[in-house]
C-alpha cells in the first residue's frame, strides 16, 4: 500500500529548508506559497528520504474566490505519496510558477490546466491551449464561465465569439 | 560537399490511418528525418470534466465509459473507487472480485487491440489484429452476457457492480481462460522474434527510465523502460493483494520492449483471472447506495492500473449532489509528454511505430 | 469450320484466327494481316488479364480471410464470387476527384500510363507453343526495359497530386525501383547464360529439351528475382511506396474512383507479370515434362502463374513491412552481391560444360546440386557477415519481477 506522507511532518521539513513557504499544512496535504513553489518542488524531488520524483498529476480547482493548483506526488523508490497544493489568490488573473523545470510531466498537464481553467504558469516553455482552439473565449472549467463578458452565452450559437 | 535541404512540415493526422483517431502530429522534416514534432490534440474534446460538474455522482459513471472506450470497465472502476473513497463506502467481497475479473478481462481486450494495431503500424496487413479480435470478441460477449453492453459497459457502480453475473457466465469465462494461453502462444509464434518486427522496433523510440519517470509516464510505457512499477502491487486496490502475479518489465525502453511487456501482461492477466475465478466468493455483489449521493465536503484521489497506465480520478465535493471538481488523470494524455523526445531524429515510419507503441485512445487524450 | 472443336483448347481458336489472317492476306493489302493479328493478340491478353484479375481480386480476399481467421467477402453471388464485379462497378461509378492544385494533365495521364508496362510484358510471354504475340529475339531484354518504365507513371502520379504524402511515396518508389532493378536484371542474366538465348520461347524450349527447369540450376537467382519482383509490384509487405500506416496511401493518396481503380489494376497486372516471368524463365513455361501433350500448354502455364501469385498473397497476409532504408540496404548489401556471385558461378559452369564438351545429362544434375548447396551456403554466410557486430537481440521476453521501485534499464537478462 502506498503510504500517505503526513502533511504536518513534511510541512515542517519544508519550513526548515525553505522558510516561509508553507501556508497551511494538514495531515492530508501541504499548501505552499506560489513564490516558493519551485524551491519546494525541487527540494521534494531531490531530498533523499522523500524522493518524490514522479508527478502523478497536476490539476486546478476553482474555489470561487481563488484557484487551488493541486500536485499529486509519488515516490517510486519509497512508495509514498504526497499532495502538494498552492493557491493563486487573484481570481481574475491567476498565476503560479511552472514546474516543468522540475518535472517534465507537468508540461502537457499545465497546458491543460491553462486551457480549461485559465491559470497561467509563469516560465512554462510553451504555454498554449491544448484542447480548445486559439481564440476560444474564456476558460470553460471556471465556475463563472457562463457569465462571460459581453453577455455571450456559449453553447447557444455555433461557437463563442472567436476573436 | 554537403547538400542543402529545406525543412518541410508534414501533418500526420488528424485524418491518418495510424494516429488511432484524430490525433495530429506536425512533423518538421529534413528529408526523411524528423527534426521537430508538435502534438495537436483536442479534435475529440467533449469537455467531460465540465459536463460532470452538472450531473450527480451516479450520472457521471456513463461518461467514464466514453473516455478510453476500449477499456470501459477500468474507467468505471477508477471513478467508482474515487466516489467510494469520498463517501467511505465499503464494497462487498464478491463485488471486489467481480471488479477484478472484469478489469482483467478488459486488460486482455485492450492489449489485444494495442498489440494488433502496433503490429499493423509495423506493416503487417491486419493479420495479428484479426487474430486478436477473436479473443476480444469472446471477452466482449462475456461483458454483454453480464451487463448487456459490449463497449460502453457502465457495469461497475458505486458500492459494487450493477448486476451479479448470470449463471452462464462462469462456464464461459472458465472455458475462455483455459483457451487463452494457447492463443497467446499462437500470437507469440506469429509476432515474437519476427525478424522484421525486430528491426522495425528494436532501439526505435527509446525512452530512458529517467525521462520516463520525470515525464510522468505510466503503465506499459513506464515498465517498458525497465521501471518496476505497477499500481496493482504498489497501491493495491480491490483484492489484488490477495492474488499472485508478476510485473513484466523491459530492459531497453524501446518500442519492442513496450510490445513485449503488453504481450507478457496478457499472460499475467490470465493468471490473475484463473485465481480470481477460482476464489470468487458467494454473497451479495454490491451495497445499497442512494441514487442522489451527497458526499461530505472534501476531496479524494483514487487510482488504478488501467491497461494504458495509471488512471486516476480526483474528485472535490462541496457537499452538494454534484462534484465541484471532476478531474481525470488520463494515462493516454500524459504518456504523450515525452513523445517529442522519442521521435526527433527518427523517420516517419519509426514515428508511427513509436506512437503505436504508446497505445493512446483519443477519447481519453482529448476527453 | 474447325471452330471450337474442343471447348477447352484455345488452339482451335488460334487456328480460326489463322484462317482469318490467311483470308485477309489473300484479299487485302499487306499490312492488314499484321494489324489484325496484333489487335487479336492484344485484345486476348487484356481479356485474359481482366478475367484473372476478377477472379483473383475475389480469391485473394477469401484467402487472406482464411489467413486472418475471418470469412472474407461472402455476400455478392455464390461464396461472394461476384464481389470483384461489384468492386469494379463501384470504382467506375464513384466520383474521380481531381484536387484543385493538381497538375491536371499529368494527374490524368499517370493512371493510364501505369497500366501499360505490365500489359506490354505479356506481349513476349509464351502462353503455349506459338501462342505468343511477339516472339522477339531479345525477349528478356524487352522484359527488363519495359518493367523499369513503371517508375515514371508512378512518379508522375506522386508529383502531380501536389500532396506531400504522394510525393514521398513517389520518391520512395523511384529510389526502390532503381535499386531493385539491378539484382532483378542480374538474376535474369543467369538464365541467359545457361540457355544462350534471350528469346522467351527459346528459353522454354531449352528447358524442355534438357528436361529440367532453370529453378534447379539457378535456385539463388529465383529467390533474388522473387524478392526483387515482390518489391517491384508494390504489394504488402514491401509496399513502402504506398505504406498505409506511414504515408496514408503513397503516390495514389489523391486518386479516387476509376483513376484509383487503374492503379489497383496495375498492381495486379504487375503481379501477374512477375509471376508469369518466373513461370516462363524458371519453371519451364508451358511445358511440364510431357504433360503438355495431353493438357493444353496454356493451362499448365496458368497453373504455374497463379500458383506463384498465391505466394504473393501469402506473403501479404503474413509479413510486416520493412523501413525504406532497410529495404534499400537489403538490395545493395545482400541481393546485389549475391546476384553477382551467382552470375559468376553460372558463367563458370557453362564455361566448364562447353569447353569440355560434356553431355548435358551428365553435368546438369551436378550443377543443380552444386548450385543448391552454393545458394544455402551463400545465404547463411552472407547473413552472418552482415549480422556481424550488430547488437544481439535475444532473449526476447519481458523480464518478470515481483519487487517494486527498482530500474533494470540496460541490463540484459
Amino acid at each position: 500500500m502506498s503510504r500517505l506522507l503526513d502533511g504536518l511532518e513534511v510541512g515542517e521539513r519544508i519550513g526548515q529548508r525553505v522558510p516561509e513557504a508553507v501556508v497551511e499544512a494538514t495531515p492530508r496535504w501541504v499548501v505552499v506559497h506560489p513564490e516558493k513553489l519551485v524551491a519546494v518542488a525541487t527540494y521534494l524531488r531531490d531530498e533523499g528520504e522523500l524522493d518524490l520524483g514522479f508527478l502523478i498529476g497536476v490539476t486546478a480547482v476553482d474555489q470561487l474566490d481563488h484557484f487551488e493548483v493541486v500536485y499529486h506526488l509519488q515516490s517510486i523508490s519509497q512508495n509514498h505519496v504526497l499532495t502538494l497544493k498552492t493557491r493563486a489568490l487573484d481570481h481574475k488573473n491567476p498565476e503560479v510558477p511552472s514546474l516543468v523545470s522540475v518535472w517534465r510531466g507537468a508540461e502537457l498537464q499545465e497546458r491543460e490546466v491553462y486551457d480549461l481553467m485559465g491559470v497561467r504558469f509563469a516560465g512554462h516553455p510553451d504555454l498554449r491551449r491544448v484542447f480548445l482552439w486559439e481564440g476560444f473565449a474564456g476558460h470553460p472549467l471556471r465556475k463563472d464561465w457562463m457569465e462571460m463578458p459581453g453577455g455571450l452565452t456559449p453553447g447557444l450559437g455555433r461557437f463563442p465569439r472567436e476573436d | 560537399m554537403t547538400m542543402k535541404s529545406e525543412p518541410f512540415v508534414v501533418n500526420v493526422g488528424p485524418q491518418h490511418p495510424s494516429t488511432h483517431g484524430v490525433f495530429r502530429l506536425r512533423l518538421t522534416m529534413d528529408g526523411e528525418r524528423i527534426v521537430d514534432a508538435e502534438m495537436v490534440m483536442g479534435y475529440l474534446h467533449r469537455s467531460v470534466e465540465k459536463l460532470a460538474e452538472g450531473r450527480t455522482y451516479t450520472q457521471n459513471i456513463p461518461f467514464t465509459d466514453r473516455l478510453d472506450y476500449l477499456s470501459a470497465m477500468s474507467n468505471n472502476l477508477a471513478y467508482c473507487m474515487a466516489v467510494e473513497k469520498l463517501m467511505g463506502i465499503e464494497v462487498p467481497e464478491r463485488g471486489e472480485f467481480l471488479r477484478v475479473i472484469m478489469a482483467e478481462f478488459q486488460r486482455i481486450a485492450n492489449h489485444a487491440m494495442a498489440i494488433g494495431s502496433f503490429a499493423m503500424e509495423c506493416g503487417v496487413w491486419f493479420t495479428p489484429l484479426m487474430w486478436m479480435f477473436r479473443d476480444r470478441e469472446k471477452i466482449l460477449d462475456l461483458f454483454e452476457m453480464t451487463c448487456g453492453a459490449r463497449l460502453t459497459t457502465n457495469y461497475v457502480r458505486i458500492g459494487g457492480v450493477s448486476f451479479d453475473i448470470p449463471p452462464e457466465f462462469m462456464p464461459a469465462a472458465t472455458a475462455l481462460v483455459k483457451e487463452l494461453p494457447e492463443r497467446i502462444a499462437e500470437y507469440e509464434s506469429l509476432l515474437l522474434e519476427n525478424e522484421i518486427i525486430l528491426v522495425r522496433s528494436r532501439d526505435v523510440g527509446v525512452l530512458p527510465p529517467e525521462l520516463a519517470i520525470a515525464a510522468s509516464t505510466s503503465g506499459p510505457v513506464l515498465r517498458g523502460s525497465g521501471v518496476m512499477w505497477d499500481i496493482r502491487k504498489a497501491d493495491p486496490y480491490a483484492v489484488y493483494d490477495r492474488l499472485d502475479f508478476d510485473i513484466p518489465v523491459g530492459t531497453r525502453g524501446d518500442c519492442y520492449d513496450r510490445f513485449l511487456v503488453r504481450l507478457e501482461e496478457l499472460r499475467q492477466s490470465v493468471r490473475i483471472l484463473e485465481q480470481a475465478l477460482d476464489m470468487l466468493p458467494d454473497g451479495v455483489a454490491s451495497v445499497e447506495v442512494p441514487l442522489a449521493l451527497r458526499p461530505p465536503a472534501g476531496e479524494a484521489y483514487a487510482r488504478i492500473e488501467a491497461p494504458k497506465g495509471e488512471l486516476g480520478f480526483y474528485l472535490v465535493s462541496d457537499g452538494s449532489p454534484h462534484p465541484q471538481r471532476f478531474h481525470i488523470r488520463s494515462p493516454s494524455f500524459i504518456n504523450l509528454t515525452p513523445l517529442r523526445d522519442m521521435v526527433v531524429g527518427l523517420t516517419i515510419p519509426d514515428a508511427v511505430v513509436t506512437l503505436g507503441s504508446i497505445d493512446i485512445v483519443l477519447g481519453e487524450v482529448d476527453r | 469450320m474447325i471452330f471450337l472443336a474442343e471447348w477447352w483448347d484455345v488452339r482451335d481458336l488460334g487456328n480460326a484466327v489463322g484462317e482469318l489472317l490467311e483470308w485477309l492476306g489473300d484479299h487485302g493489302p499487306d499490312w492488314l494481316p499484321y494489324t489484325a493479328s496484333a489487335l487479336v493478340g492484344a485484345i486476348t491478353i487484356v481479356v485474359f488479364l481482366l478475367v484473372s484479375l476478377l477472379v483473383f481480386a475475389w480469391l485473394e480476399r477469401r484467402l487472406i480471410g482464411r489467413i486472418q481467421a475471418r470469412r472474407g467477402p461472402n455476400r455478392v453471388g455464390p461464396w461472394g464470387a461476384f464481389q470483384s464485379i461489384a468492386d469494379a462497378i463501384k470504382f467506375v461509378t464513384k466520383e474521380a476527384i481531381t484536387s484543385a492544385n493538381a497538375d491536371r494533365w499529368v494527374f490524368w495521364l499517370a493512371p493510364i500510363l501505369v497500366v501499360v508496362p505490365a500489359l506490354v510484358v505479356f506481349a513476349v510471354m509464351p502462353f503455349n507453343e506459338g501462342m505468343i504475340l511477339a516472339d522477339l529475339n531479345v525477349g528478356v531484354l524487352f522484359l527488363v526495359a519495359v518493367g523499369s518504365v513503371t517508375a515514371i507513371p508512378i512518379f508522375m502520379a506522386g508529383w502531380s497530386s501536389n500532396n506531400k504524402f504522394s510525393l514521398m511515396g513517389a520518391m520512395r518508389e523511384v529510389a526502390m525501383l532503381i535499386s531493385y532493378e539491378i539484382p532483378l536484371v542480374l538474376a535474369l542474366l543467369g538464365v541467359v547464360i545457361f540457355t544462350n538465348t534471350m528469346r522467351m520461347n527459346g528459353i522454354v524450349g531449352w528447358q524442355d529439351e534438357h528436361n529440367t527447369w532453370l529453378i534447379f540450376l539457378q535456385p539463388l537467382a529465383v529467390l533474388i528475382y522473387f524478392i526483387a519482383g515482390a518489391v517491384e509490384i508494390n504489394r504488402t509487405p514491401t509496399d513502402i511506396a504506398e505504406a498505409e500506416s506511414e504515408i496514408v496511401a503513397g503516390y495514389h493518396t489523391e486518386y479516387s474512383g476509376v483513376k484509383f481503380g487503374m492503379f489497383w489494376l496495375a498492381e495486379y497486372f504487375a503481379g501477374f507479370a512477375i509471376a508469369a516471368i518466373i513461370a516462363t524463365l524458371y519453371l519451364g513455361g508451358w511445358t511440364l515434362w510431357g504433360l503438355e501433350e495431353w493438357v493444353p500448354g496454356w493451362m499448365i502455364f496458368l497453373v504455374k502463374l497463379y500458383g506463384l501469385f498465391w505466394f504473393f498473397i501469402w506473403m501479404r497476409g503474413t509479413l510486416p513491412r520493412l523501413r525504406i532504408d532497410q529495404l534499400m540496404g537489403f538490395a545493395w548489401k545482400a541481393l546485389l552481391p549475391l546476384a553477382l556471385i551467382n552470375i559468376f558461378f553460372a558463367g563458370l559452369e557453362v564455361l566448364l560444360w562447353q569447353e569440355n564438351d560434356l553431355a548435358a545429362e551428365a553435368v546438369l544434375p551436378g550443377f543443380a546440386i552444386a548450385n543448391l548447396v552454393l545458394a544455402v551456403v551463400l545465404i547463411v554466410a552472407w547473413a552472418q557477415l552482415l549480422g556481424r557486430g550488430r547488437p544481439q537481440y535475444r532473449p526476447t521476453r519481458a523480464r518478470l519481477v515481483k519487487e517494486l521501485g527498482a530500474v533494470v534499464y540496460g541490463e540484459e537478462a
